[in-house]
Formats: C-alpha cells, structure tokens, sequence
C-alpha cells in the first residue's frame, strides 16, 4: 500500500528514485524542515497574537486606544486580524518558497501535465 | 418589470450559466470526479473554496446574528477565517504533496491501517451529514423566500439542479460552477452594503464606514452612536462583550480548527496541480471570503442603527414600505402593547413564544394580529436576524435588480455549499468504502459510475433532510465544526509532524474526541437541556466551545498511546519524510 514516490527515505535506505528527478540530499530535506518549523512558528505566533491575544484575551485593554473611529480591541476582533491572516498565508507562501528555491527542493519544474 | 419578475430572470438565468458550466465540464474519470483532475489554478480553486465555504448562513445570517450580539459576533469572524491560516500552513501543501482524491486517503496510509481509514470515513460523514441537512433546509428557505414557492418545494428545484452538476461533473464541474457563484455572491452582498455605507456615513466603503461619522450633524462615530442608542434601550453595549473571556476563547478556537478540520474545504487542496499552488491557493480562498467577512460586521451595525432609527418610536403608519413587506412575509411583527400606535423597540423578547404565531386579523393600524401572549418588557417589536442583509436593498431604497441580484446570490451561496459537501460524502463512500476497502477489484470505470451513484443517493438523503428536518439540525450545525475539530483536525496534524504517532495512537485520539464532543453536546443540547447554563459548563465552556477540549483531548491520548506502543514502520516513515518536501508533487498520486 505504501510506495513513497519521491527519493527522500529515512536513513538506512539507499536514496533512489524511479522518476527523473533531482535526488533530494538528506542534508537539504533536515535544513529545509527546521526552516519551516521556525518559520511556522514565527507566522503562528502572530497568528495567536492578533486573534486570541488581541481580539479576546486584551479586547478591553486595547479598547482604550482610538483606531480609524474604532475602539483598537473591537477593530482587531472584527477587522484587524483578519487583514493579518490573509497576509499571514502570503508572506508563509513567499518566504516558504524562497527558502525551497534556495535548497533546490522546490517545484517550479513540475507543470499538471507531468502528471496524467 | 416587477421585482418578483426580475428575481425569476436573474435566478433563472444563473441556473442556466450552472448547468451550462456543468454540461461543459464533465467528468471523464475518477481523477476529474474526486480532484477536478487535479489541475486547477490556484486563483480559480481559491474562489471555488470561498464559495464553497460561504453558505446561505454566511451570506444570510451571519450579519444578522452579529448585530443582534455585537462584539461576541467575532468568534464566527475570526474563527472561520483564522481556520485558513491554519490549513494553508500546516494542512493543505501536505495533503496536496500526499496527492490521493480523499482525506480518510490520507489518514488510512499514514496510519497503515483500514480501520483509521474507517474511523475517519465516519468522522467525516458525521461531520458532513450534520452540515449538509442544514444547507439543503437553507436551499429550501431560500428558494422560499425569493421565489415565492413552498419550502418544500425549494428544497426539490434545489436537489435537481445540485443534481445535476454534482453527479455529471463531479469536482470537475462543482469548481467551476463555484467560480460562478462566488461572483454572483459577492457581488450581491456588496452592491446593497456599499450604498447602505454611503447612506450612513457617506464612506463607500463599508470597513471604512463603520469606524467614520454618521452623516447626521451628531459627530458620532457609527460605533459611538450605536452603543449610546442602545444603552438608552436597555440593551448592552454594541462593542462590548457578554460571553465569558474562556467561552470566547474556546468558542473561536473550536470554530478555527474545525475549519481547518472540515473535508470539503481541505479536499478543494487536492484540486491544484502542486505544492505551492496548495499554499497560495489558500491565500486567495482567504483573500475572497474576507471580502465578505470584512464587510459583515459593517452590514450588521449599519442595519441595526438603521433599524433603531426607522422604528423606534415610530408610529406604525408612519414606518418604511419594507417593514409592512417583511411583515406580511413573517419575518417582523410589531404587538402593540400599550395601545399607543407607536412601535416601541427595546431589550427582551417581545412575546411568548419568542417567534411570532399570525392571526387572520389585521389591527386598527394595519398590522398583523398576533396570537402570541405579550411579556413583560416594554419591547414590542419582533425582528428576524435575517432581516438585517435581507431588507438592506429596500432599507437603502435600492432598485428592484439590486433585490433580485441579493436573491441570486443567496440561492448561489446555499447551492455552492451543499455540492461541495456531497461530493465529499460520496467520494468517501466510493473511494474509501468500496474500492479501498470492501471492493477493491473494480476499475476506474466502475469506481466512477458508483461514485456518481454515491453522489446520486447524498442528493436523496440530504433532500430527505431538507423537507423532514429532524427537529435537532438547526442547533446542530454549528457543532459540525466541534467535531471536525475533535476527530479530523488533529489527526491529520499529527500525521504530518510527528513521525512517532501510530495507527493505535491516531484511532484512538480520534474515538475519543469524537465520543466526548458528541456527548458533551448531546448531554446539555438534548438530554438535559435545562442544565445548559455556565455554573453547569466543564471550565465554564459552552457546547459550542467544547471541540476545543475534544481535540486537546484527542491530541494527548495519541501521545500516550502512542509511547506505549510499537512505532509506526520504516515505509510509513519514509512516507511522512516524502510529503514534507514539495518537489515531485504532480507525481505522487501516480502511485495507489
């Protein structure tokens, strides 16, 4: 039932792979997932801040600043983080990517008409 | 031409663009059925998500219920849009990188084991059963309500035309006929809200609007304005919150991971060609529903100022032309308590029951007699939240296009939302039941004619639904999300970082927040709905909060099963090392 399809194996297995494809190095896949942790976790943090943090856990402390007409935690809870989570998804896309390319893993070759 | 008259020709019209669509893109194989092929552009899939997503609820209620509730609304704002984050960072490039056509696909080979894919196959019908009955009962209301048919009725034109681009195009054809509903939805619920802005505050655009001035010499801020008015009418105040912080907290949590838990939502990942379209896919979803998630709020304090100021104190003969409309539909009712012929509008339910039972007589003002027996509050008036989007184009004296364009978009947000869940419930049923556990011999054929048969018999039973609500599906959408939350969400986070989960960890985990959302729910909703008051809640956490605990819950026994248990094979290993790396995406589902 399982038949992993691209060469990353864990570490007592030859690497290989049955497509032409660019063999990944075990190197590349550790320094790539570590990135990403730490850019998650980076992107989550804000995550948490503006919605839990600031639209319910601080809404009333922050409503003593004015924003743009709104009270700052009413504005947050009902607008703000929602701007900051479709940017949030943006800047994961980008940044993700830009590290990929870096590493060599990303995949700009493949077009859906490899697949079939 | 009529209003009525023109509802008919932009509805009808829409129809004929859906199957249109749909006839044009049929499915030719179980690949273009589950996964649209797997080729779609992530800008298109985006807004194909964001219609699937926003409901006859988003669109309708969603504003209503807001500005009834004010600031405890943004648990819906935030939770059902924070959900997105989650799944475009920790979900969807995964799932997509997997590459199989379904999510217990995914749960079944991470965790080696038909039994894991069977447990997920159940959550997920239960998750998707519990939101479709109430989507086919919205199709129904909708219909009724624009189209002037029975309920009943509604429900039947709705079946048929869901019918007939879910089980000819499958995927294929419900993406892009979802491309087309968006547009007709979010056009209709912008149109009204940018004039009703403009009429407030002179701002055109509503986000902006409903921080700026009313345009009444007062130098309030719309927000001001409303808290003052309020507060003076006994209500509390607009932007301030009722629930408990906790409640909140795990209210929006639960509705945030459900999200991101939901199979209809995180199937549309499987429809792009790669890894980074998954990602940015999610983004653009995001981008177009937070186009009408931003906008909501705005709607919801506009119309409810605006309702404050039309009928507070104001004499029955006097009132707009759309109050005796909605009247005569059922959606208000004013009961004049103390004989005064002026409409007092103020905190309370107004009568007993709460929703209004209609005489046959009309009163010396003109009204509609109620039978209902009056309460003690000096509210007199009885108003649907439905009201606040449904009468915003007559609230701002729009022409009758711009109410027929509202009806189009609500019938486009109640249909694009149930195709998308029975495509979910039938591919689970085909590919999940039949080929990869009880038929696996069939070809793709095959597969294919009992997917359509799947799809075919989902229409039926959630027809059935439709027109027999069980008493209980109304109250119980919501906790689709506490139960997707619970069951799914972790299940599949698990799978993809940590290597260390097993198959006994995962079914487990997954039993056990299923087993104790649902009873918690079914104990204060159903058994002993008298109890259902905080001092009773566990930590002070409403059923509507409780997915939250269930998926905490389901997260920590995976970890102790897990430990004590032998760990997941080599090959299943290798497996979670695969799909943490984007490159060789197209090329996965090849392989199954």
């Amino acid at each position: 039932m399982i038949e992993p399809s691209s060469p990353i194996r864990s570490e007592n297995q030859p690497q290989q792979s049955h497509h032409d494809q660019e063999i990944v190095s075990l190197e590349s896949a550790k320094t790539y997932w570590r990135a990403n942790l730490y850019l998650l976790a980076k992107l989550l943090f804000v995550w948490f801040v503006v919605s839990f943090g600031f639209g319910i856990l601080f809404v009333d402390w922050l409503d003593q600043y004015s924003f743009f007409g709104f009270k700052l935690g009413f504005w947050f809870a009902q607008q703000g983080a929602i701007y900051v989570f479709v940017a949030l998804i943006f800047i994961y896309a980008w940044r993700i990517h830009t590290i990929e390319r870096e590493l060599g893993i990303d995949d700009d070759s493949i077009r859906p008409s490899e697949e079939a | 031409m009529t209003t009525q008259m023109l509802t008919y020709l932009f509805v009808g019209l829409s129809f004929v663009l859906y199957i249109g669509i749909a006839i044009r893109s049929r499915a030719g194989s179980t690949k273009d059925f589950y996964v649209a092929g797997g080729g779609v552009h992530p800008v298109v899939n985006g807004m194909a998500t964001a219609a699937d997503w926003m409901s006859a609820a988003s669109f309708i209620s969603m504003a209503g219920i807001i500005s009834f509730v004010g600031r405890d609304g943004s648990v819906y704002l935030l939770g059902w849009t924070g959900g997105y984050v989650l799944l475009a960072l920790l979900l969807a490039p995964y799932l997509r990188k997997f590459g199989r056509f379904t999510v217990p696909d995914f749960i079944g080979e991470r965790y080696y084991s038909k039994t894991a894919r069977i447990v997920a196959v159940v959550c997920l019908i239960f998750v998707s059963f519990t939101y479709v009955a109430g989507q086919m009962r919205g199709v129904g209301i909708v219909f009724s309500r624009f189209l002037e048919v029975d309920v009943n009725t509604g429900v039947i034109i709705g079946m048929a035309i869901v019918f007939m681009y879910a089980v000819l195009g499958g995927m294929k054809g419900i993406t892009y006929t979802q491309v087309a509903q968006y547009c007709v939805l979010i056009f209709a619920y912008m149109v009204p809200a940018v004039f009703i802005s403009i009429m407030i505050t002179g701002n055109p655009i509503p986000q902006l609007g409903f921080g700026s001035e009313v345009i009444d010499g007062s130098g309030l801020s719309v927000l001001e304005k409303l808290d003052g008015v309020l507060m003076d009418m006994g209500f509390s105040a607009y932007t301030e919150g009722s629930k408990s912080t906790i409640d909140v907290f795990a209210i929006t949590a639960a509705l945030m991971f459900g999200t991101a838990g939901l199979p209809h939502v995180l199937v549309r990942f499987f429809t792009v060609p790669k890894v980074s379209d998954a990602r940015i896919s999610a983004g653009y979803a995001l981008a177009f529903i937070a186009i009408l998630y931003t906008t909501a709020p705005a709607v919801a304090s506009f119309a409810r100022l605006n309702l404050v100021d039309t009928v507070h104190n104001t004499t029955y003969e006097d009132a707009p032309e759309w109050f005796g409309h909605w009247e005569s539909t059922g959606l208000i009712a004013w009961q004049d308590k103390n004989a005064d012929g002026i409409m007092q509008y103020g905190a309370g339910a107004a009568m007993s029951p709460t929703k209004p039972i209609f005489s046959d007589q009309i009163g010396s003002h003109g009204q509609r007699i109620l039978e209902n027996a009056p309460t003690d509050s000096v509210n007199e008036v009885y108003i649907d939240r439905d009201i606040m989007v449904l009468a915003n184009p007559e609230i701002a004296n729009l022409p009758g296009w711009v109410i027929a364009l509202v009806a189009a978009g609500g019938v486009a947000a109640a249909l694009s939302t149930a195709a998308g869940l029975l495509l979910v419930i039938s591919s689970s049923i085909s590919h999940d039941l039949l080929k990869q556990t009880l038929m696996p011999n069939i070809s793709d054929k095959q597969e294919l004619l009992y997917a359509r048969l799947a799809a075919a018999v989902a229409v039926c039973v959630a027809g059935l639904f439709g027109i027999y609500p069980p008493a209980f599906v109304a109250q119980v959408v919501a906790f689709a999300f506490g139960l997707a939350a619970a069951s799914l969400f972790p299940a599949i986070l698990l799978g993809i970082f940590t290597k260390r989960v097993n198959k006994e960890g995962a079914i487990i985990g997954m039993l056990i927040g299923l087993i104790f959302t649902f009873s918690y729910i079914v104990f204060f909703k159903f058994y002993a709905p008298e109890l259902n008051s905080a001092e009773h809640w566990l930590l002070g956490i409403s059923p509507e909060g409780i997915g939250f605990i269930g998926m905490l819950l389901n997260i920590a026994a995976a970890f102790i099963v897990s430990k004590v248990t032998a760990a997941p094979p080599i090959e299943v290993q290798a497996l979670v090392d695969d799909i943490r790396i984007p490159s060789g995406a197209g090329i996965a589902q090849d392989h199954g």
